[in-house]
C-alpha cells in the first residue's frame, strides 16, 4: 500500500510514530514481564506478543478518552496507548499499592482507567461485552456521540454472555464495536474446536449485524476497518464485528506450558511474521522511520522498561486495611 | 390515605422515581406495552415510552449485563427478571460483576441498579415459579438484598434501592402481591431506608424474625396465640443484607426465645444466618434453644396443591411453633 | 448453722458497695427476704434481702464503710449458733465512721467469688437444665436457683420465673433493678469526712439522702481533678427541626417517638470521631483514647437527683435506633429500671438544660470523661444574614431562626480551647448541615 492511501484515514506521520512506539513499548514490556516471571519475581503474566499491530491499529480509530474501551487482559498495548504507564504497569505485576486498574485487589492485567474511560473487567471471558452494549445503550438513551470499543480472544464468542450482548446491540443498533482477536488458540483448544464457522466474523450474519475479517499483523488495515465502524456507529447505523487475525507467539499466560499442544516448528515460523517487525520495516522503507531515530526508540523503551522495574520493586505493598474496601460505594476513602 | 396492594406499592415507587429521575429506566421481559406479567409495570410504557420501559430479550444474563453497562455510564437501571426462578442464568454477571465492580476498582466504578424478582411459592407454580434465591445473594459482599412485606414498605424501600448508589437485589413475596393490602399516604414522598428493620407487633414472650409473605403469615399467627396469652413479638426484617443486628438482637435481649420463619430450604437459608447471630452475640441472653421453621429440603416447591401446603409454613405451622416455644 | 449475707456482685465492672444504714439490729429477728441492709453507690439506695429467716448474730460491716463484693456484710442464724470469732469492721450502731480507707484493711474478707452461681453449680441436679440467661441472672442478682420454681418444660426454671422470684422477694424499691449508677465505686474514691452539722437552734437542717450526698461528692471531686473551662457557640436548628417534622410520621410507624436528643447525639458522634482526643480519660502514664464511643445522656430525677444512662457505640448506630435507644434509656431511667452496666463506661456526657428553660449553663464534667456539652434551651432568635448585593455591597438581612447556645466544658489537662472549639463547631456545623 502507498504512503498516500495510509494517511486517507487520518493517520499522519507522527500517528505512525506514535503507534510504532507504543507496539515496541508493549513488546519490551511484555519481554520483561516474561523474564520476571522466569525469575520468581512476579507471579503471573499474560502476554500480548503478536497482538500489538491489531490493538494499535483499532485504538487509534476510536477518540481516546472520549470513547469507551472495555479490553480484555491481553490487551496490554490498547491500555498503553489509552494512557498506561509502564511504571503502573509493574506496579500491576508485581502487586504493588496504589496500583491504578485495581490497587492491587486483582491480578495483573485486569485492565481500569477510569481516566480514560477503559472499565473494569474481571477474569471470565466476555463478561465485558454486555456491560458495552449496556454502555452503548445508554449512549443511545443520552443522545451522547461516544462509541464503545470492546475486545475479546475468538474463544470467548462462545459464551453465551458475547451472544446476549451483540443481539442487543444489533436489535438497538447500538454504538459497539465488538473486536475479535482471533489468534486461533483458546488455551490449547484451536478454532475449529472452537466453532463452526471458518471465520468468527461469520457469527455476525446469524445476529443481524456486519462482520468483518482483517489481517491482523496489519496495523494500518486494522485501523481502516475500525475507523469505518466507528464511522457506522457514530452515524446511527450499529454495532459491526471486527474479526483481527493475529498469531499467539507465547503461551496462553506464564501457567501455561503450550509445548504439550503447539509445535516448536510452529512457533518457529511465527517469528518471521511478527507484527513489530513488520511495521517497523514499512515504516524504515517508506522513509517515516530512519535508521537513527529507530535506535533512539529503541533505547528509550528499554530505559523505560529498566526505570518501571525500579520503582515498582521499591514501591510498598498494599497496606492490609485496604482489602477492607471498598465493599460499597460509600466505603471509598478519598486521598 | 389510600389502601393499595403491594404490587400497585411498587408501580407507585417506579412510576415516581422515573418522574423525578431522568437517570432511571426499567428494563425486562415483557416489560413494556403488556405491562409486565404481574403487571407490576401497567402504565409506565405508556407514559414514558419505549426508550426508558424497554422490552429486552428473553436472555436474563443480559438483562443484568446490559443493566450493568447503563449504571457504569451514570444510568439508574431498574432490571427486572420475570420470576426469581429465571435469575440463575445472570448469576454470573451478579455476583462476579456488579457485586464486585466497586471493590476490584478500588472504588471507580460503581453500580448504581436495581434488580426487582418476584418470589415464593403458594401460588401453584410448580418448582419454576416457587423458588426463594435470597439466600444466594445475602451471602455476596457487595450486594444489598431487600425484601418488602407490605404495600408500604414495597413503596418506600424500592424507592430507597432505586436511589442507592450500590446494586440492591429486591425480591418481592409474589404470593403477596394482591393478597396483601395496607394503607398508604398519598400525595407525600413515601421513603423507607434500607437497613432498619421493624418491630411490627411488640410482644414479650418470644421474638419472631420473618421477611416478605411469611412475616404477614407470622403476624396473623401472632394474633391467634394472643388470645391464648401468649405475646410474640414479631419483627419484620425488611433488609436481609446489611441485616439490622441491633434490631435482632435487642429484640432477644428483651423476650429471650426466637423464632426464625422463611420459607426457603432450611438447610442454608438467610435464616440459618440470623440463628448464627443469635447463638454467638445472644447466647446469655437466650431462655430457648434459638428454633427456625422453613421450607423442607426438598426442591422448592412440587406442583399438586397438597404437596404445595405440605412444603409452604403457613398461619398453622407458624402458631404451633410459638406455642411449643412458648411453652419451653 | 450460720448463714453468711453477702455483699452481692451487680453489674459486670463491680468492685465494692457501701453500707448505708442496717435496718436491723443485732440480735433481732428477721424473716427471709425481708430487707436487712442498705447498700449506697453513686446515686441510689439498695437493699439486701435476708437469706433466711433467723437472728441477725453478727454485724461485720459498719455503716459508711465500703467494701469488695463478696464480703461476708452479716451472719444469720438461731441464738445458740456458735459463730466464728472475727473482728468487726467498726460500730454498727448506726454512728457514722470517721473516715476508713475502703477495703482489704478493715473488713473481713472472702474473696471475691460471686457465691450464686456457684451455688447453682452445686444444686445443678436439682434444679434441671439452666438457661444461659437464667444462668447470667442468677449470677448477676446473687440468686439462689434452688428457691426458684421453674414453670418451663419438665418443670425448667425460665427467664421469667427467675425474673418473678427477685420481683416476689423484695418489698421495697428492688435492689436488684438498681435505678442507677456506677453500684460501685473504684477503690481511689475515698468517702468524704462527714461531720455533724452545727445548727444554731432556729436553723432548720435537712438531712443529707445518699444520693444527694453522692452528686455532691462527686461534682465536689469533678471540679477538683479537672480544670473546668467552658466555651460557648450557637447552633441554628433549623434543618434539624424539618428533618424532624418530616420524619416523625415514619419513625413512630417503627414505633419511635422522634425527639431532639438523637440528633444531639449523632452530631456528638460525629464530632467525637474527628476529633477523637475529646473521646478520653486522662491518666498520670497519659491520655487515655476509648475504643468505644458511649455517649451518656443526662436524664433528671425531678428532686431525686440526676442520672446518666449511657448509649453504647453510639457510632454504630442510625438516627432511628439513636432515638429508639434513648428513649429507652430515658424511660427506664425515670422508672428506675437500668442496669447497671448502662450507667456506667461512658466516654461522654450530653446535658439538656434547655428543656428547663436555661438558655446557657456550664455543666461539670462527669468524671473521668474529657467533656460535657450542655444543650441550651431552643429560642426563635433574630441573627443578621450577611449577604452581598447585586453591585458586590453588603447587604445584611434579618432572620428569625431557631437558636440554641451550646456549651462544652472541657478537661484543660486533656484538651486545649483550640480543640475544644474544633470540637464543639463541627456538632454545630453537623446540625446546622443537617439534611
Amino acid at each position: 500500500m502507498e504512503l498516500t492511501e495510509t494517511l486517507h484515514f487520518e493517520l499522519n506521520r507522527e500517528n505512525l510514530l506514535e503507534m510504532y512506539w507504543l507496539m515496541l513499548l508493549s513488546r519490551r514490556l511484555d519481554e520483561r514481564a516474561w523474564v520476571l516471571h522466569r525469575q520468581g519475581k512476579i507471579a503471573f503474566h499474560i502476554s500480548a506478543i503478536g497482538h500489538e499491530a491489531a490493538q494499535v491499529g483499532a485504538v487509534f480509530a476510536i477518540r481516546r478518552g472520549q470513547d469507551w474501551l472495555l479490553p480484555y487482559y491481553r490487551d496490554l498495548t490498547m491500555v498503553l496507548a489509552m494512557g498506561l504507564t509502564p511504571r503502573e504497569f509493574m506496579l500491576g505485576l508485581m502487586g504493588r499499592q496504589g496500583e491504578p486498574s485495581s490497587g492491587a485487589r486483582q491480578m495483573p492485567s485486569h485492565w481500569s482507567l477510569k481516566r480514560a474511560k477503559v472499565v473494569s473487567h474481571s477474569s471470565p471471558v466476555a463478561t465485558q461485552t454486555p456491560h458495552a452494549s449496556g454502555i452503548g445503550f445508554a449512549i443511545k438513551l443520552r443522545g451522547d456521540d461516544a462509541v464503545v470499543l470492546t475486545t475479546i480472544g475468538e474463544g470467548s464468542t462462545s459464551q453465551g454472555e458475547w451472544y446476549e450482548a451483540v443481539n442487543w446491540a444489533a436489535i438497538h443498533k447500538l454504538p459497539v464495536i465488538f473486536m475479535i482477536e482471533n489468534n486461533v488458540y483458546a488455551i490449547s483448544v484451536r478454532q475449529d474446536r472452537q466453532m463452526a464457522v471458518p471465520r468468527a466474523a461469520d457469527k455476525a450474519l446469524g445476529l443481524g449485524l456486519p462482520g468483518v475479517t482483517v489481517d491482523g499483523l496489519d496495523a494500518i488495515a486494522v485501523h481502516r476497518v475500525v475507523s469505518e465502524a466507528v464511522a457506522r456507529a457514530r452515524d446511527g447505523d450499529g454495532p459491526t464485528i471486527v474479526e483481527a487475525t493475529v498469531h499467539r507467539m507465547t503461551p496462553h499466560s506464564s501457567d501455561d506450558d503450550d509445548r504439550t499442544y503447539r509445535p516448536r516448528a510452529e512457533m518457529e515460523a511465527l517469528k518471521a511474521q511478527d507484527p513489530v517487525d513488520q511495521f517497523r520495516s514499512r515504516l524504515m522503507g517508506e522513509g517515516i522511520l530512519s535508521e537513527k531515530a529507530e535506535a533512539e526508540i529503541n533505547e528509550r523503551a528499554k530505559a523505560e522498561v529498566e526505570e518501571a522495574v525500579a520503582f515498582a520493586t521499591q514501591a510498598p505493598y498494599p497496606d492490609v486495611s485496604e482489602a477492607t474496601y471498598p465493599v460499597f460505594s460509600g466505603d471509598r476513602r478519598h486521598g | 390515605m389510600a389502601e393499595i396492594t403491594l404490587i400497585e406499592g411498587l408501580r407507585q415507587a417506579m412510576d415516581e422515581e422515573l418522574a423525578r429521575d431522568e437517570r432511571v429506566f426499567i428494563l425486562g421481559e415483557d416489560v413494556g406495552p403488556r405491562g409486565g406479567v404481574f403487571r407490576a409495570t401497567q402504565g409506565l410504557y405508556e407514559k414514558y415510552g419505549p426508550e426508558r420501559i424497554v422490552d429486552s430479550p428473553l436472555a436474563e444474563l443480559s438483562i443484568v449485563g446490559i443493566g450493568i453497562g447503563a449504571a457504569l455510564y451514570g444510568m439508574h437501571p431498574i432490571c427486572e427478571i420475570q420470576f426469581a426462578d429465571f435469575i440463575h442464568p445472570a448469576f454470573n454477571q451478579i455476583v462476579s460483576e456488579a457485586a464486585r465492580l466497586c471493590y476490584r476498582s478500588g472504588g471507580e466504578w460503581t453500580v448504581p441498579m436495581v434488580i426487582r424478582a418476584p418470589y415464593g411459592g403458594g401460588i401453584g407454580g410448580g418448582l419454576y415459579h416457587s423458588q426463594s434465591v435470597e439466600a444466594f445473594y445475602a451471602h455476596v459482599p457487595g450486594l444489598k438484598v431487600v425484601i418488602p412485606s407490605n404495600p408500604y414498605d414495597a413503596k418506600g424501600l424500592l424507592k430507597s434501592a432505586v436511589r442507592d448508589p450500590d446494586p440492591v437485589m429486591f425480591f418481592e413475596p409474589k404470593k403477596g402481591y394482591r393478597l396483601i393490602r395496607g394503607e398508604v399516604p398519598e400525595g407525600e414522598e413515601i421513603l423507607v431506608p434500607i437497613g432498619p428493620a421493624r418491630v411490627s407487633r411488640p410482644g414479650t414472650d418470644l421474638s419472631v424474625f420473618a421477611y416478605g409473605m411469611m412475616h404477614q403469615y407470622c403476624w396473623e399467627a401472632a394474633e391467634r396465640v394472643a388470645q391464648e396469652g401468649i405475646e410474640a413479638e414479631v419483627v419484620d426484617l425488611r433488609t436481609l443484607k446489611p441485616v439490622d443486628k441491633q434490631a435482632v438482637l435487642s429484640s432477644v435481649a428483651k423476650t429471650g426465645k426466637a423464632l426464625i420463619v422463611y420459607e426457603d430450604n432450611l438447610t442454608g437459608g438467610y435464616g440459618a444466618e440470623i440463628a448464627a447471630i443469635l447463638a454467638e452475640e445472644a447466647f446469655t441472653q437466650l431462655d430457648a434453644p434459638v428454633r427456625r421453621l422453613a421450607g423442607p429440603d426438598i426442591p422448592a416447591v412440587p406442583y399438586s396443591h397438597p404437596l404445595q401446603d405440605w412444603f409452604m409454613p403457613n398461619p398453622d405451622k407458624i402458631a404451633a411453633a410459638i406455642r411449643d416455644l412458648a411453652a419451653y | 448453722m450460720a448463714i453468711e449475707v453477702i455483699m452481692p456482685q451487680l453489674g459486670e465492672s463491680v468492685v465494692e458497695g457501701t453500707v448505708t444504714k442496717w435496718l436491723k439490729r443485732l440480735h433481732e429477728r428477721i424473716q427471709e427476704f425481708e430487707p436487712l441492709v442498705e447498700i449506697n453507690t453513686d446515686k441510689v439506695d439498695t437493699e439486701v434481702p435476708s437469706p433466711a429467716t433467723g437472728t441477725v448474730l453478727q454485724l461485720l460491716v459498719a455503716e459508711g464503710e465500703t467494701v469488695r463484693a463478696g464480703t461476708v456484710l452479716a451472719l444469720i442464724g438461731e441464738p445458740s449458733e456458735n459463730v466464728p470469732e472475727v473482728q468487726p469492721s467498726g460500730r454498727t450502731d448506726g454512728e457514722f465512721a470517721a473516715s476508713k480507707p475502703p477495703v482489704a484493711a478493715s473488713a473481713p474478707m472472702r474473696q471475691a467469688e460471686p457465691a450464686s452461681p456457684v451455688a447453682a453449680v452445686d444444686r445443678q441436679a436439682e434444679v434441671g437444665f439452666i438457661s444461659p440467661v437464667v444462668a447470667r441472672i442468677a449470677a448477676e442478682r446473687g440468686v439462689d436457683l434452688s428457691k426458684v420454681t421453674g414453670s418451663g418444660q419438665g418443670g425448667r426454671i425460665t427467664k421469667k420465673d427467675v425474673l418473678n422470684y427477685l420481683e416476689v422477694k423484695k418489698p421495697a424499691p428492688p435492689w436488684e433493678e438498681p435505678a442507677s449508677g456506677e453500684l460501685f465505686r473504684p477503690t481511689e474514691e475515698v468517702l468524704g469526712e462527714f461531720k455533724p452539722a452545727v445548727t444554731a437552734p432556729s436553723m432548720k437542717v435537712q438531712p443529707l439522702d445518699p444520693v444527694r450526698a453522692r452528686i455532691a461528692e462527686h461534682m465536689v471531686r469533678s471540679r477538683h481533678t479537672s480544670p473546668h473551662v467552658t466555651t460557648v457557640m450557637e447552633a441554628d436548628l433549623g434543618r434539624v427541626l424539618a428533618h424532624r417534622a418530616a420524619n416523625r410520621p415514619a419513625f413512630e410507624r417503627d414505633g419511635v417517638n422522634l425527639t431532639l436528643s438523637p440528633y444531639f447525639v449523632a452530631a456528638t458522634v460525629e464530632a467525637l470521631k474527628q476529633v477523637p482526643i475529646v473521646n478520653s480519660s486522662w491518666s498520670d502514664q497519659g491520655i487515655v483514647l476509648h475504643p468505644q464511643v458511649n455517649v451518656g445522656v443526662a436524664v433528671s430525677l425531678g428532686d431525686k437527683g440526676l442520672i446518666v444512662p449511657v448509649v453504647k457505640n453510639a457510632d454504630q448506630l442510625s438516627l432511628l435506633a439513636l432515638a429508639r435507644s434513648v428513649n429507652d434509656l430515658s424511660e427506664r431511667a425515670r422508672s428506675r429500671k437500668l442496669d447497671p452496666d448502662e450507667v456506667q463506661g461512658g466516654t461522654f456526657t450530653i446535658t439538656n438544660h434547655g428543656v428547663s428553660g436555661s438558655l446557657l449553663a456550664m455543666p461539670i464534667i462527669n468524671q473521668p470523661q474529657c467533656a460535657i456539652l450542655g444543650i441550651g434551651k431552643l429560642q426563635k432568635r433574630v441573627i443578621v444574614i450577611e449577604s452581598q448585593g447585586p453591585g458586590g455591597e453588603p447587604g445584611d438581612s434579618l432572620a428569625v431562626r431557631p437558636m440554641a447556645y451550646l456549651t462544652l466544658t472541657f478537661d484543660h489537662r486533656i484538651i486545649d480551647g483550640a480543640i475544644a472549639d474544633h470540637f464543639l463547631s463541627v456538632v454545630v456545623q453537623r446540625l446546622q448541615a443537617w439534611a
